[in-house]
């Protein structure tokens, strides 16, 4: 916050520090950790297993932007300075640059030693990549020597522009880096865009901008930077200032909604699925199914501060309960219910699940409550698969032949028909969406985030905080169940490895990514995660990250608690908790530095 | 306040009733369980017995001696593990979901160590000298990687919402797991061969036991007994407790609180690390999983014994060892549950539902700073 806070008004700079004038033990610890998380990146095998994913055909792969991203980013952070109300600011310059080539070059040494080593040594015991192929991605073939002292100058000047990034305008700033985020962005979704453009007839298009073998054009690479640079300078200002619109009539009237954009997202909705291949209606589909589940979570957690690590247990009691009901082939009960009488059954069932699971954790500590919710999450697993309850359930050879979703009335929604069941799910995540909203502001919504921030006020104020939380949880359990009886549909079959903690982790991740307590930040959330990287079963666009995305996953999981807590597109209030240390301290230095104006001002001299 | 307190001070609601079904159900079950496994061991054709579970049988003296000490000896790794979520709950108050990943950490760097060192011969040649290398490998990464994760991921986010440091900590644990996964590979690696004598019973009083569980148990009681010492006796365990009672206060008295932190971060995860070690005596195997289960049910134990009291951690993972391996066949098999053995994780997560059910304190109470009894 304070970081960007004073930009404006930090209007004189003190001259610019001596290039060498560095905090050098900081420097070479930076570089260290550059060196580190380039070995690190290495050895998981990034650059070669993704190497066959081309971003601009002959220039860059996802292999090696996976290498070349660390040290900008680094040379970048390690010149940053939180600026604080009355401290002095030095002007950019040569400092910044040279703090840059130091890091970037350490870490870059610190490459051409696994190279060296590479070659020389064999540890590929432990380390199953530890093999010529990585070697060959790292030297491009040209030998030790070569790609050793290729990387230590790369590294150094990829360090380089990190740093210089200080030294360029805000405006320069925001083009490059839209610049960057077009293109990656457009190269990730390439399968997805070539599934769109054939059902728009765009084909043209799409052949401009990428090569025939994958991978962006250097020619289209250069429309889509002319398309972002376009982009930022005449339509930035305008988004910026509708941005702003919108977030002001917020502020005066929360229940409000955004009426234009509501209807072109509907539209969309309606239309879109028309045009899509079966690629990416399959895609889309699992994006709301995830959506779904991270919708009903976003409840349990986002507004009432339940921490339900065993939330899957609700989508396998969607997904059993549902296969028991419609499949002619379950063992045990098979009453053979069509898909919308199965559905009742199904919420039902939720219904008691989450009673049942809520009410002896409710009153526990927030922690425990989450290590015993995860308990219940593994126990519904474990008895589903075993031998006892395998009367009912199947087992671990579950259950086979679900037929699709029969929608009375309207339609036969065949789960192999990926059109008809992306139907089914924007139904049921539009009902989802509406509840939340209409629940977020709701006298019981507003109890939630009030035991969420304090129960023992909350109670105070007269709030019976273990109906409420039941409430939350209840509800969470109906939107997963409805998660879980589509995901039967579609899929014809249920397993009981379809719904490990794993599950629970990954849905946990799309709402803090997103944003917690915000519907927009968890649809967000679900889109790039799910959509891009993959669920925890299901294959994202960029396949060739399945073996990556836990991993990655892990480290946002991490990044965004330390760093924005809020996720990507926060809710106004929960923001404004997290962040209220900082506020007062802002508060506070401002203060002072307005005393301290004032004293100056009256000439007189503040006592020691 | 207590949960006692709170429950005189309101009207009984439809919660509390439908949990007072539930502790007496849980219970009555347990004891219906146990008295028809009583009934069977009397007579397995007796009316009774067979009545609940048409296939019952007596469990020989040789069975069950068999289930109990592995249940001891898995107890005692659930217990070093327990240590550390214990100490690390004491100090900071929160629950350090990734410690189990520490373990896993261990093990797995063990068994690369001790591969290496059959390679070389040293494990057929001088088995003693190469578990001792092994042990002192697997400890320091196990204590490497819990400072590590201490520093970056947990430091920064000391004094906000209690959430949110479990949250980063599940995230390290993912982390960390598929890291193993990436780097190292996926699936089951296993330990060398053991040397004969450790793979023979050894006779103690009324129990055969196998000699690599005896070892378990020895060197889990001489951790415990030196992490006692250093707890209780030394100066830096004396620094821990005044940290884990009032830090500010501490830090007053001229503790170097962060180090103290850091110092409970290291000893917890050199247990884990020698815990991780004998998982691989134990079992032979170790995948990136192996720290997932574990580490949970650790966490179980150290609430089993009372979170934040040490000797309760090693009692609570000898109780749900013990329980967890015995209970499917004393409880479930009576009860007429068919393979009840595919219930046993499910058991362990019984266990700490009917414990902070029935006694949300522990077995041993609870030890910890009055702001976090609120």
């Amino acid at each position: 916050m304070s970081e960007t806070m004073n930009t404006d008004e930090a209007g004189v700079l003190a001259p610019a520090r001596g290039a060498f004038d560095q905090d050098w033990r900081k420097l070479v610890n930076w570089g260290l950790i550059c060196a580190l998380a380039l070995i690190f990146v290495s050895l998981t095998d990034m650059p070669d297993k993704l190497d066959k994913r081309v971003i601009v055909e002959p220039l860059l792969s996802m292999g090696y932007l996976s290498l070349i991203w660390i040290p900008v980013a680094l040379g970048n952070f390690v010149t940053r300075e939180v600026v604080l109300e009355g401290m002095t600011q030095h002007k950019k310059g040569l400092r910044e640059l040279v703090a840059g080539v130091s890091v970037g070059a350490i870490g870059g040494a610190g490459l051409a030693l696994l190279i060296w080593l590479l070659d020389t040594r064999d540890l590929s015991d432990p380390l199953v990549n530890w093999n010529d192929a990585l070697l060959e991605v790292l030297s491009f073939g040209e030998g030790v020597g070569y790609g050793a002292i290729f990387w230590i100058l790369a590294s150094a000047g990829l360090g380089l522009a990190g740093g210089a990034f200080h030294l360029l305008s805000a405006i320069a700033n925001r083009l490059l880096l839209a610049i960057a985020l077009t293109i990656v962005l457009t190269a990730s979704l390439e399968s997805a865009l070539d599934d769109i453009s054939e059902g728009f007839q765009l084909e043209w298009l799409f052949e401009a901008l990428f090569e025939k073998k994958g991978g962006l054009s250097v020619q289209g690479a250069i429309i889509l930077a002319v398309f972002a640079i376009a982009w930022v300078l005449v339509l930035g200002g305008q988004a910026k200032r509708g941005r702003a619109a919108v977030t002001a009539r917020r502020e005066l009237s929360p229940t409000k909604v955004n009426t234009v954009g509501l209807v072109l997202i509907a539209v969309a909705a309606v239309v879109l699925p028309m045009f899509l291949g079966r690629l990416t209606n399959d895609l889309f589909t699992n994006v709301g199914l995830f959506l779904l589940l991270a919708l009903g979570l976003n409840i349990v957690v986002g507004l009432a501060g339940i921490l339900d690590l065993g939330y899957v247990a609700f989508f396998a009691v969607g997904g059993y309960t549902a296969a028991i009901m419609t499949s002619p082939s379950s063992p045990g009960l098979s009453p053979e219910l069509p898909w919308w009488v199965a559905i009742f059954v199904v919420v039902f069932m939720a219904i008691v699940a989450g009673l049942f699971i809520g009410a002896p954790v409710i009153r526990m500590r927030g922690d425990y409550l989450a290590i015993v919710t995860l308990g219940f999450g593994e126990i519904i697993r474990l008895t589903v698969r075993s031998d006892w309850a395998s009367g009912f359930t199947g087992g671990a050879q579950g259950i086979l032949s679900i037929p699709g979703a029969d929608i009375v009335g309207v339609a036969t929604v065949k789960g192999t028909d990926p059109q008809q069941v992306l139907y089914l799910v924007i139904g049921f995540v539009a009902i989802a969406i509406y509840v939340s909203w209409r629940l977020e502001n709701s006298r019981i919504g507003r109890a939630w985030m009030a035991v969420r921030e304090d129960e023992s006020v909350a109670e105070a104020m007269g709030i019976n905080t273990v109906n409420s939380k039941l409430q939350a949880f209840v509800v969470g359990a109906i939107l997963a169940s409805f998660s879980g009886a589509i995901f039967a549909a579609k899929v014809g079959s249920v397993f009981e490895s379809s719904f490990k903690i794993l599950v629970s982790i990954v849905i946990l991740v799309i709402v803090i990514v997103g944003g917690m307590g915000r519907i927009a930040g968890v649809a967000a959330g679900a889109l790039v995660l799910v959509g891009i990287l993959g669920g925890p079963n299901q294959p994202g666009l960029l396949a060739e990250f399945s073996e990556f995305k836990l991993l990655i996953y892990g480290a946002l999981l991490i990044w965004m608690m330390l760093k924005r807590p809020e996720g990507l597109i926060p809710n106004v209030r929960r923001s404004r908790e997290l962040h209220q240390d900082e506020f007062l301290q802002d508060a506070w230095l401002k203060a002072q530095a307005n005393d301290d104006d004032d004293e100056a001002a009256s000439g007189e001299v503040a006592p020691a | 306040m207590t949960t006692a307190m709170r429950s005189k001070a309101r009207p009984r609601t439809g919660v509390d009733w439908f949990l007072t079904f539930l502790r007496v159900l849980l219970t009555g079950l347990v004891l219906f369980g146990l008295l028809a496994f009583l009934w069977q061991q009397i007579d397995p054709d007796n009316p009774l017995a067979s009545a609940i579970n048409p296939d019952a049988n007596r469990l020989s003296w040789d069975a069950f001696q068999g289930l109990v000490i592995s249940g001891l000896s898995q107890g005692a790794m659930y217990g070093l593990i327990a240590l550390g979520y214990s100490m690390v709950y004491g100090v900071l108050g929160f629950i350090n979901f990734a410690h189990g990943e520490v373990f896993m950490v261990g093990a797995m760097t063990g068994m690369i160590t001790s591969n290496k060192l059959f390679e070389a011969g040293v494990w057929e040649d001088n088995f003693l000298l190469a578990i001792l290398i092994a042990v002192l490998v697997s400890v320091i990464c196990s204590t490497v990687t819990a400072v590590v994760t201490e520093r970056i991921a947990y430091r920064p986010l000391r004094g906000s919402p209690r959430l949110i440091p479990l949250i980063t900590s599940i995230g390290v644990s993912f982390f960390i797991q598929n890291t193993s996964a990436v780097l190292l590979g996926p699936g089951a690696k296993s330990y060398p061969r053991l040397p004969d004598w450790l793979r023979d019973d050894i006779g103690i009083g009324p129990f055969d036991i196998e000699g690599k569980k005896l070892l378990v148990l020895v060197v889990a009681g001489v951790s415990m007994g030196a992490l006692w010492y250093l707890v209780e006796r030394t100066k830096t365990g004396k620094a821990m407790r005044a940290v884990a009672e009032d830090k500010e206060i501490a830090s007053l008295m001229g503790i170097d609180v962060d180090r103290t932190i850091v110092t409970t971060f290291a000893v917890g995860g050199a247990m884990a690390g020698v815990a991780g070690i004998l998982w691989g005596i134990l079992f032979g195997s170790v995948t990136e999983f192996t720290g997932f289960l574990p580490g949970i049910k650790a966490f179980s134990a150290a609430v089993v014994g009372g979170i934040g009291n040490l000797g309760g951690a090693m009692a609570g993972g000898l109780t749900l060892g013990s329980s967890e391996s015995l209970a499917p066949q004393l409880v479930l098999e009576p009860l007429g549950v068919t393979g009840h053995t595919q219930l046993k994780d499910a058991v362990a997560f019984l266990v700490l539902i009917f414990v902070l059910l029935v006694k949300p304190t522990g077995l041993f109470g609870e030890r910890l700073s009055a702001e976090d009894r609120a």
